[in-house]
């Protein structure tokens, strides 16, 4: 059963980033058996973490969503109501005229559902024609209402790369972790998205799936799972995609939560530490990605804007955005940072080693 | 409670050549890691036979590995269950075909 309100909802310690930190640190609970991830970072000089270049621009546009899934690392869902408004967008878009990014990363929530989501892109794409923009979207927010029914064709007009979670082939184990009816919705989604030529060959339509392992384990190697969820999905229901990223699980807000409560904790930091892998730790994705969030703050990656770990740097907001400052920042690293390091390392795009 | 088995040995299994036979163990683990490439079988389908293997050979420690790991190369529950069947079938059958050799001794000894 899916929790029907977020933990800050629910007034649980876990809604505070300062009780996430302190859980992640917490010998008690883990022993000796977890070392400091700062300290892997030493072994290979890696420590202070600096950015190499700053290429995606990504944007929590709002806290809101239609589900309320179980790992949902933002502790979103239809009681958030932390949302982006158009000046903080438009200081964005500012930004985006100003300095060369390779991507805006558009994330929430659901970011359909900040009430200025469309004229963000549209005017982002007035002042950048070229920057990839990536929409990750849930899938059920297209059926959620007649309003959004027609997502799929303002995507494709405004070329867009759509990237969405699906943790399973299977109803039942998307469901455990989506919700009730996420998987048939998300599947009737895909359909829609691949009528107007998303995931289709030859129409340049990108639409790639996320992979969260639905429980507490690890991943296993991204080609693997994407040979089978084409196979499974294209048998099954004729759907297509062009490719999956395979995400670990970040242990902070509800998977944290979660991993607590189903007794699982010490041993998932423990799998992590033992699946670290060094070249991921060199590849990680804080070093060539800036994460705005809803209020205009800036954060080095969106695990640590959900802990609330600002930048480093005088340049906190978007507001006082200094890219030669942030450019040289010190990444900001924390027990959590093992979820982006372990085998072949977990980006928002996937796979890094 | 001291017990033979104890789940965070598994972790351990990796670590068995610093006790003595580096160079068996490294070559043991060279060659576990080949077998479960990709190859003729995939990974996927080579983790669904370890975890069958697995519960023939009733090892607490591969049980533990090859749940975690059909898990996670994305094996539904009927999946894993069925390879489960499997091993459990071949169990039942195997003895099952020795009842051949007992009718034909039945048989040699009846009248």
């Amino acid at each position: 059963m899916n929790p029907v309100k977020s933990l800050k909802a629910q007034k649980s310690q876990l809604g505070e980033s300062a009780f996430q930190l302190k859980v992640l640190n917490d010998k008690e609970l883990l022993g000796n058996n977890v070392p400091l991830f700062r300290d892997k970072l030493e072994d290979i000089n890696l420590f202070p973490l600096k950015p190499t270049k700053l290429e995606i621009f990504q944007i929590n546009v709002g806290k809101m969503c239609n589900q309320v899934c179980k790992h949902c690392h933002v502790d979103a869902g239809p009681d958030r109501k932390e949302i982006m408004t158009r000046e903080t967008m438009q200081k964005c878009v500012d930004i985006i005229a100003k300095y060369k990014f390779t991507t805006l990363d558009l994330t929430g929530g659901a970011p359909e559902m900040n009430n200025n989501f469309r004229w963000f892109i549209e005017e982002i794409r007035k002042v950048d024609a070229e920057i990839k923009i990536i929409v990750r979207c849930n899938l059920t927010i297209i059926l959620a209402n007649p309003k959004y029914h027609d997502l799929p064709v303002f995507f494709k007009k405004n070329n867009i790369e759509v990237v969405s979670s699906l943790p399973a082939t299977s109803a039942s184990r998307t469901d455990s972790q989506r919700g009730d009816g996420v998987f048939d919705d998300s599947i009737k989604a895909l359909q829609m998205l691949n009528a107007v030529g998303y995931g289709m060959e030859g129409t340049g339509l990108n639409l790639n799936l996320v992979y969260n392992p639905a429980g507490a384990f690890l991943p296993a190697g991204q080609a693997g799972l994407e040979k089978e969820f084409k196979r499974v999905l294209k048998t099954k229901f004729n759907i297509e995609f062009n490719s999956l990223f395979a995400i670990t699980n970040i242990p902070i807000s509800r998977y944290l939560d979660y991993l607590l409560v189903s007794g699982n904790y010490a041993a998932y930091m423990e799998k992590l530490v033992a699946a670290y892998n060094p070249v991921a730790a060199v590849n990680v994705m804080c070093r060539n990605t800036l994460s705005i969030g809803w209020d205009g703050y800036l954060y080095d990656c969106d695990f640590n804007q959900m802990l609330e770990l600002k930048v480093a740097a005088k340049s906190k907001h978007i507001s006082e955005f200094d890219y030669d400052e942030l450019s040289n920042r010190s990444i900001i690293v924390n027990q959590h940072c093992y979820g982006c390091t372990a085998g072949a390392g977990s980006s928002c795009g996937g796979e890094v080693a | 409670m001291k017990t033979y088995y104890n789940p965070d040995d598994l972790a351990k299994f990796g670590k068995i050549g610093e006790f003595g036979g580096k160079d068996l163990a490294k070559k043991f683990f060279d060659y576990y890691g080949e077998t479960f490439k990709d190859g003729a079988l995939t990974e996927r389908e080579k983790s669904l036979i370890a975890l069958a293997v697995a519960h023939t050979m009733q090892c607490p420690y591969c049980i533990d590995a090859y749940t975690a790991d059909t898990l996670a190369k994305g094996c539904t529950e009927d999946e894993m269950m069925e390879a489960v069947h499997v091993s459990a079938a071949l169990a039942a059958g195997v003895k099952l075909v020795h009842s051949v050799q007992m009718i034909n001794k039945a048989k040699e000894l009846m009248m």
